[in-house]
């Protein structure tokens, strides 16, 4: 790999990492109002609000940096920092299509899985370090979750890699195969829904559950930092909605692939993406104890379950 | 027997379809609004018909109207006549930014001097601002829509009946107007 592909390459990761999570953002706007009888932003930009965003993050530049007179300082500005770069990470070796990934690796999908934990550290980072009892909460809550969702979380992961046969993403498309949908299918469900809960997505969102602990971790966040925290948890969306696309969708497969099969990856994960946006209108926020049965007496189980199927199923084939 | 996880479904179902419908949204400074008759926008002011009886300014609750008014003498027409006296309205003012828009002056004028216009426009960026004199209240008079149609078999307003007989008695008179 020359100089210069590599720029490419990294530029090209870069400017996904920025355009896709306002992209989802703006679904998000969009498609929450529709489904609860509104019609969303308007005005900005002119047509159908579609600047809204920009807007926003042009609204917060301008906001004033303020740090709590008790807080941890350095650990409280870094905080941000810590929750969005494990997803731009992530998105370096999600393949879009056969070839077009920022960097192939061979444990593509273990190196995935470990960033995106990390995600969640920065989170924790800023509801420690505010000096503040909502954040603190907040941020045992969200590690509460980390903790009781990561398991059936690589578990799913684990079986489609074994399935496979393969720790490689590229790897993995290209071992798919459509009847994978039903044989993968628990694992896809585990997946998706564990997924959501360690993005702290609604009905997940306790951590943050501004009913009653304020805004959780980032109540005593404005201005960037708010606004990084804030994209931090879209590209948590992309990543997860093109994981899942990658992982049990088959990525690229489809009509025509061997040409528009990275447009394939990208109409499945919006797909994804919408589901998300989706079921953060359908239901309404779990409260801590549910989250925690549905994982440990609800997930794990099925997780578990599939690894056996799974297994079952390379010894029969193979 | 309920299928687990049919409730679930039936939320997404729920929300999917609300996408599809139409909003409800009230597209307002693009779309004025449809409102309904005797909406309480602006009270209007036809200042010919104000005695200056001040009974508005008294049954107001919350003390939002101002009138200050003079007595003119006007002369005896008759000689050895007695002078007359009348009011005269030198000002009539509603301070919107107090009225409650509660109706009550509306209700008691006699004379039918006050009315509710919907015109509901007229924010301004000084409080002072809202302070209407008469001319301004005057002007709403414009906005006040006509009295809605009474209802099939009702009786004909008073007003209407006296007026007709006034126009009969005119008529039956040999120089009146003839009809």
């Amino acid at each position: 790999m020359t100089v210069l592909e590599v720029v490419i390459r990294t530029v090209a990761v870069l400017a996904a990492f920025l355009v896709l999570p306002l992209l989802v953002g703006q679904t998000e706007h969009k498609v929450m109002a529709h489904m609860q009888g509104r019609l969303g932003p308007m005005y900005a930009g002119g047509f159908h609000g579609w600047a809204q965003l920009v807007a926003d993050g042009v609204k917060f530049v301008q906001k004033e940096d303020l740090v709590p007179t008790a807080a941890d300082r350095t650990v409280f500005k870094l905080a941000p920092g810590v929750a969005l770069l494990p997803y731009l990470v992530a998105m370096l070796v999600i393949p879009v299509g056969p070839g077009l990934v920022g960097e192939d690796l061979d444990v593509g999908i273990f190196f995935v899985l470990a960033v995106m934990g990390v995600g969640v550290i920065g989170t924790l980072m800023g509801g420690w370090s505010s000096a503040n009892k909502f954040s603190l909460l907040g941020g045992i809550r969200v590690a509460a979750q980390l903790l009781a969702y990561e398991l059936p979380f690589v578990l799913a992961a684990a079986s489609v890699a074994m399935a496979a046969g393969t720790l490689s993403l590229t790897g993995i498309v290209a071992a798919w195969s459509p009847w994978w949908l039903l044989w993968q299918g628990i694992a896809l469900g585990v997946f998706f829904v564990a997924g959501l809960a360690e993005l702290q997505r609604p009905p997940f969102d306790m951590p943050v559950a501004d009913a009653e602990i304020v805004f959780g971790p980032y109540t005593e966040y404005g201005g960037l930092r708010f606004a990084l925290f804030i994209l931090a948890e879209y590209a948590g969306i992309v990543v997860l909605s093109a994981l899942t696309t990658v992982l049990f969708l088959g990525g690229w497969h489809g009509p025509f692939s061997d040409t528009i099969g990275f447009l394939w990856t990208l109409v499945k994960t919006f797909a994804v993406a919408f589901v998300v946006i989706w079921v953060r209108v359908a239901y309404p926020r779990m409260r801590e104890d549910q989250l925690q049965r549905l994982a440990w007496q609800g997930l794990v189980p099925l997780a578990l379950l599939q690894l056996a199927i799974t297994a079952v199923g390379v010894v029969v084939t193979a | 027997m309920k299928v687990p996880g049919s409730g679930l479904a039936k939320g997404l179902a729920v929300t999917f379809w609300q996408m599809t419908q139409r909003s409800v949204t009230a597209h307002y400074p693009d779309a004025m609004p449809e409102l309904p008759p005797r909406s309480r926008g602006v009270i209007a002011l036809i200042e010919e018909n104000c005695t200056s009886c001040m009974l508005c300014a008294r049954e107001c609750p919350s003390w939002c109207i101002y009138i200050d008014s003079h007595k003119d003498v006007v002369p005896a027409t008759t000689e050895g006549g007695k002078d007359k006296t009348r009011n005269v309205l030198d000002r009539f003012a509603i301070d919107f930014s107090i009225c409650m828009y509660c109706s009550i002056c509306i209700e008691v004028c006699p004379f039918d001097a006050l009315h509710w216009s919907p015109e509901f426009e007229y924010s301004e960026l000084d409080i002072r601002d809202l302070t209407h004199e008469k001319d301004r209240l005057r002007e709403w008079m414009w906005t006040v829509p006509a009295p809605a149609a009474l209802d099939e078999h009702a009786e004909p307003a008073k007003e209407i009946g006296t007026a007709q007989k006034a126009a009969d008695r005119a008529a039956a008179r040999p120089d009146g107007p003839q009809p």
